[in-house]
């Protein structure tokens, strides 16, 4: 599969994940959140953002119950619970999420 | 050996909690051993059971700081050790023998860590339920 942004072709897997996470701009970011169906406000650049510095700390996309936990911690409990952020990303946290920062699907991810 | 915690279990679900040891005795590249046991770990952190890491042999290499992997072309996944605290897993033994014929001090590595001797790491291997080594 791939993407068509700004005329450049980005390569994904067949999941529509990133193949080269350096490929990842606001833009591609908007591109895969059209095909998810998710409309980027900013609550959703919050999360994405943090997935990508939790990424770049950790060299790994968090598990959901991790995310959450995370995002409670920074963000405060009103948003470290899962009804918000399955709110922000209907089809998960981690998949969605992680898909749109341009992160791989997170390990133990089915 | 003992089953502990069985309330807190029943609990979660009637699930019984369990104490797993994952036991690494491999340098981090070179093989697919460590990664692989790494992301086992992750994986199994979401069962909520009483999970504790071992380091032997030269699996203590998997730990120090400043891996350089550009010259082997393989992503360093060593910074993923310390997102094992956001995960609840938090005792990581380490072998004092494997450290020391190694010439590695504890300050040396990436996370915080308790040194044992191989006798204690014997001890704490006693207790537990399931044992899985890499």
């Amino acid at each position: 599969m791939a993407l068509t942004v700004g005329g450049n072709t980005i390569e994904t897997d067949e999941e529509g994940y990133l193949t080269n996470l350096s490929d990842w701009s606001e833009d591609i970011a908007n591109e895969i959140a059209k095909v998810e169906n998710v409309e980027m406000g900013p609550n959703h650049w919050e999360v994405v953002n943090f997935l990508r510095e939790y990424y770049n700390e950790y060299q790994i996309a968090p598990a959901v119950r991790v995310l959450t936990k995370a995002i409670g911690k920074k963000l405060g409990a009103d948003k470290g619970n899962s009804k918000y952020l399955y709110e922000l990303f209907p089809y998960g946290p981690a998949k969605q999420a992680c898909k749109i920062a341009g992160l791989p699907k997170p390990t133990g991810c089915v | 050996m003992t089953e502990t915690r069985d309330e807190i279990g029943l609990e979660a679900g009637g699930g019984v909690r369990k104490k797993f040891m994952f036991v690494n005795r491999k340098a981090p590249y070179g093989t697919i051993y460590a990664l692989e046991g790494l992301e086992v770990v992750l994986i199994s952190a979401a069962f909520d059971q009483d999970v504790s890491l071992a380091f032997l042999d030269d699996g203590v290499y998997q730990l120090v700081k400043g891996q350089q992997t550009k010259g082997l072309e393989v992503k360093n996944f060593s910074p993923t050790y310390r997102a094992l605290e956001g995960y609840d897993v938090e005792k990581l033994y380490v072998e004092r023998e494997a450290l020391e014929a190694r010439g590695i001090r504890e300050d040396q590595l990436l996370v915080p860590v308790q040194v044992v001797s191989a006798r204690e790491m014997g001890q704490l291997m006693e207790q537990q339920d399931v044992i899985i080594g890499f």
